[in-house]
């Protein structure tokens, strides 16, 4: 076999493998993706990453339960949300959150720690922290 | 002062822009003394940037709270350490960190080029400064470090309690200083480009540069696991969080930019390749400085809208587009000088460890990306999680590892396969015995593609084992030198390769920790009141009693209350006690009660760990405090108005009350396997990359010989 | 005002730096000098891939003949680069003499 025959074969291959790659990416990644939504965007009947604002003085604590309410960030509408599992330490009000969960009866089911709190912002325009 | 560090950013700015200029005018017309012109003023720019930090450094220590970034981050209560390093917990000041480490380093790269790469450096100084300028561009336009408020603040804000960490706090500047360091070659390959040499000489210029940049950025990458591992509560060190991706990026394609360099070296290959990889490993760096700047991705750590968002994603694509163009146009000069002759050998294995490396960056990109680009494609923004990267990576990973193995085993050019044959033998055997014995007298079997690791770990420790041995017994032949002599000079002639070898070794460690502390974790999450006892693992633990305590927490982040645990940890005839705690800082905000203030600020775990080579312990505590929420509702009723001892003396006694009586808390325990050979295994990384990096004496004495040499062929001209 | 007066301060002193060289007019180090520093440098990788061929063959990854085919290689190439270091560096320097690279 020729080396330039020899060359072809082997950039076939690394593209082949390199299309087998993406083909894995794109399938998997669809296929095990959440979908990510507000409040104001939930509807009934499947999972959900739900991102939101903690609404202020709505953080209740029952033994192992914690029930707060989260609302879009540009907005009102807000939904009651029940959570167990550990809390990061930056939870508090007025802080954006990221849980994953279904929405049933209009109260948000979030999974078994699943929560996800934004560190509060270093870099904005808002030069205030709380 | 304000006012001079912000001459000193306006100048400068000039400075950039004057560098700049003067270089190309210097490389068009042939005219050098333009072109020393435009490095000095780079030498000026690193000055002016440096005093600028130092004046910004010397506001932050003294507490100058005239100053809006010391207002923000920083506060007269703060520890020492915290205050100096809050200058880079904000926008404004990390700028000025940036564009101080790049004039640095541009002043160190043009310094020791000054008399050579004639063609390529004004070039390279150009782009170099145009980059500072653009940094210092975005300060004096938009996030000036020396602004001032017009009303003093009595007091600051502070830094944030979750960055107290001394970690957290030099994770940053390691993180820049390996962006930073990627922009020399970058700018280099840039200049050989324009300057038509596309030989290895701008390689060989900046190699230690980008080597040094590699070690810093994987430094801080690691420093960061450290940080989420043993501050934050959750008990992992990496969860796939873009800002961590934003980092490792960079790290992944720096990696294979630093193997691909060797083949264009030693063979004149892959020229296209490498100038394609600096420029994406540089666009990537400005990425990860980006991302945590714009509100474009939403994570645990991206923060809200910013400023300059638009401004960084103008100048990547201008980087981007120069790139593309300039590789695009000069691809006749970029042809290689030689062939691939076999696929048993170093060139080939180099290129598919880069192959590899690309892909698992693009897995990375991907992932990060992916809100955006589902969202571009189907509508809805969708995410995934560390399942899906876990998943994606650890095929590719179990490769990468495999090949740090065999690269060192092969030799350029050609290796047969009955002599690589014979050189694997025993490292193979090794790893089979490996998984054999795991398999027997261990649960490893559990999770195969841990088993795996493991044992293509014991492979590439094998390989640079016997790398050592073999070439210290060659020396021996010759020279009849002892054991350790041999190995160490062996090492010291051979900085570059036994260094790397001494990479491969921490590499393959790390991920052995990596491996075992995923698929083996062990993990429990209970509420205990004082005398019960969990199990986790093989271990008891036993809530002795709560502990509550005021105006000074042990790990000296100022915080004012901290409520925790004594635990007793029993796992057979070995006991030990742990003291997790919640330290609870203050808010500013006024619309929380006198007390109450010091209850619902921030609250950061601090974890305790027992580290060990075989297992870490590590235990977090939530202190419930429902019992205490109505004295304090009670306590913010009578004390609001109280001077600040009576409001002391009253939490001191809710902390009594808290200590003598508590609620059940909240207990997340976690056993991680070899969790400690991550962080071993990348202190062996960065000494492999020392002693690559570290200049050899030969060398050295023969250019201050030259120098001499040159300065006589100079004097003699003149006279 | 701090700010204007700092401004003009670190103009001018900069100014001053950077001129330094315009107004000197200083004669540059011939070509010659970039070119022999960058061949040293060559020379020194060279040395460098002579002696790995060395020790990747004492080591028993490659055979005698092969090892033998890239020394001679190596050393061909090497003989190249102090043939033009000794050319650059033999001749006495000549004010504005110009080589090609």
């Amino acid at each position: 076999m020729n080396p330039a025959r020899k060359r072809k074969i082997r950039l076939a291959v690394a593209l082949g493998a390199a299309i087998c790659l993406a083909a894995v990416l794109v399938y998997t990644s669809f296929s095990a993706s959440s979908e990510a939504a507000q409040p104001s965007e939930l509807r009934e009947g499947r999972s959900y990453d739900l991102t939101g604002k903690v609404v202020n003085d709505s953080i209740a604590r029952r033994g192992d339960e914690l029930r707060f309410r989260i609302r879009d960030r540009e907005g009102t509408a807000s939904v009651p949300v029940v959570y167990t599992g550990v809390v990061p330490d930056p939870f508090r009000e007025g802080r954006e959150v990221i849980v994953s969960g279904e929405l049933r009866n209009g109260t948000f089911l979030a999974e078994r720690d699943s929560l996800v709190t934004k560190c509060p912002s270093k870099f904005t325009e808002d030069k205030q922290s709380s | 002062m304000a006012g001079v560090g912000s001459a000193c950013l306006t100048i400068g700015l000039f400075t950039a822009l004057y560098a700049a200029g003067a270089s190309v005018y210097g490389a068009v017309s042939g005219r050098g003394q333009w072109v020393t012109s435009g490095r000095r003023a780079v030498y000026c720019l690193a000055a002016l940037c440096v005093g600028a930090f130092a004046i910004l450094e010397a506001a932050f220590l003294r507490s100058d709270l005239s100053y809006a970034l010391v207002a923000e981050a920083s506060s007269t209560d703060t520890p020492t350490f915290y205050k100096f390093t809050a200058v880079w917990a904000t926008q404004d000041g990390s700028l000025l960190l940036w564009a101080t480490l790049l004039s640095l380093f541009a002043s160190a790269v043009l310094f020791l080029t000054r008399r050579s790469l004639r063609d390529i450096a004004p070039w390279a100084t150009a782009v170099l400064a145009c980059v500072a300028g653009f940094f210092l561009f975005l300060m004096v336009g938009w996030e000036n470090p020396f602004d001032t408020l017009a009303v003093v603040p009595e007091e600051g804000a502070g830094l944030n309690p979750l960055l107290r960490h001394p970690a957290m706090m030099i994770h940053p500047p390691m993180l820049y200083t390996g962006y930073v360091g990627f922009s020399i070659p970058f700018a280099f390959a840039i200049g050989a480009l324009i300057a038509r040499r596309t030989g290895a000489d701008w390689i060989r210029a900046t190699r230690r540069f980008a080597l040094i940049a590699w070690t810093f950025l994987g430094t801080g990458i690691l420093l960061g696991a450290l940080w989420s591992y043993s501050e934050l509560g959750w008990g992992g060190y990496w969860a796939w969080d873009p800002v961590e991706n934003a980092s490792l990026m960079p790290w992944l394609v720096g990696t294979a930019f630093l193997h691909s360099i060797m083949v264009q070296e030693k063979r004149g290959m892959l020229k296209v390749w490498n100038v394609s990889l600096i420029c994406a490993t540089f666009t990537l760096a400005l990425l990860g400085t980006f991302l945590v700047r714009s509100g474009i991705l939403d994570s645990i750590h991206a923060f809200g809208a910013s400023t300059i968002g638009v401004q960084m994603l103008i100048f990547i694509a201008c980087v981007i587009a120069l790139s593309a163009g300039l590789i695009l146009a000069r691809l006749a000069d970029l042809r290689s000088s030689a062939r691939l002759d076999s696929l048993l050998s170093r060139e080939a294995f180099f290129l598919l460890n880069n192959l590899v490396l690309v892909g698992l960056c693009l897995v990375v990109l991907w992932g990060t990306f992916f809100p955006l680009i589902s969202e571009a494609l189907t509508g809805t923004e969708e995410t995934v999680g560390p399942p899906w990267f876990n998943r994606i990576v650890t095929p590719l990973a179990l490769v990468l590892v495999l090949l740090t193995g065999i690269g060192p085993v092969l030799a350029w050019r050609r290796v047969t396969p009955k002599r690589l044959l014979r050189i694997v033998a025993v490292p193979a055997a090794l790893a089979v015995l490996a998984a054999v014995v795991l398999l027997a007298f261990t649960d490893a079997g559990d999770s195969v593609p841990s088993l795996l690791m493991f044992a293509f770990v014991a492979f590439v420790l094998g390989v640079v084992g016997q790398e050592f041995v073999r070439g210290a017994s060659a020396r021996r032949v010759m020279t009849r030198e002892s054991w350790p002599r041999a190995l160490a000079r062996l090492a010291g002639r051979n900085r570059r390769r036994y260094g790397g070898y001494l990479v491969h070794a921490g590499i393959a460690v790390l991920f052995l920790g990596v491996a075992a502390s995923s698929a083996f974790i062990e993990q429990r999450d209970v509420r205990l009141s004082p005398g019960e006892t969990m199990r986790v693992g093989d271990y008891e633990v036993t809530y002795r009693e709560a502990t509550a305590r005021l105006g000074g927490d042990g790990g000296g982040t100022g915080a004012p209350i901290s409520f925790g645990a004594v635990m007793d940890v029993r796992r057979g005839d070995q006991s030990f006690t742990l003291h997790p705690s919640r330290n609870y800082y203050s808010t500013g905000d006024p619309s929380k009660g006198a007390i109450s203030r010091f209850f619902e600020g921030e609250a950061t775990s601090e974890v305790d760990v027992r580290w060990g080579l075989r297992r870490d312990f590590w235990l977090a505590v939530r202190p419930d405090l429902i019992s205490l929420e109505g004295p304090i509702a009670r306590a913010d009723r009578q004390f609001g108005d109280s001077p600040g001892r009576v409001q002391a003396f009253v939490i001191g006694t809710l902390a009594e009350l808290y200590r003598e009586d508590p609620p059940p808390a909240a207990f997340r325990a976690i056993v991680s396997p070899l969790v400690a050979w991550i962080w071993i295994g990348g202190a062996i990384a960065v000494l492999g990359a020392l002693v690559a990096a570290w200049p050899s004496p030969e060398a050295r004495l023969r250019r201050v010989r030259s120098l001499y040499a040159a300065r006589v062929g100079r004097e003699l001209t003149r006279a | 005002m701090e700010y204007g007066l700092a401004l003009l301060a670190l103009a001018a002193l900069i100014a001053l730096v950077v001129t330094v060289p315009l107004r000197r007019g200083d004669q540059e180090e011939r070509q010659d000098q970039t070119r022999i520093e960058e061949l040293r440098a060559a020379k020194e990788a060279k040395y460098r891939e002579i002696r790995d061929a060395e020790l990747d063959h004492r080591m028993g990854k490659v055979s005698r003949e092969d090892w033998r085919a890239v020394d001679r290689d190596l050393r061909d190439e090497a003989i190249e680069i102090l043939r033009e270091l000794d050319r650059l560096e033999g001749t006495p320097p000549e004010p504005g003499a110009r080589t090609p690279s």
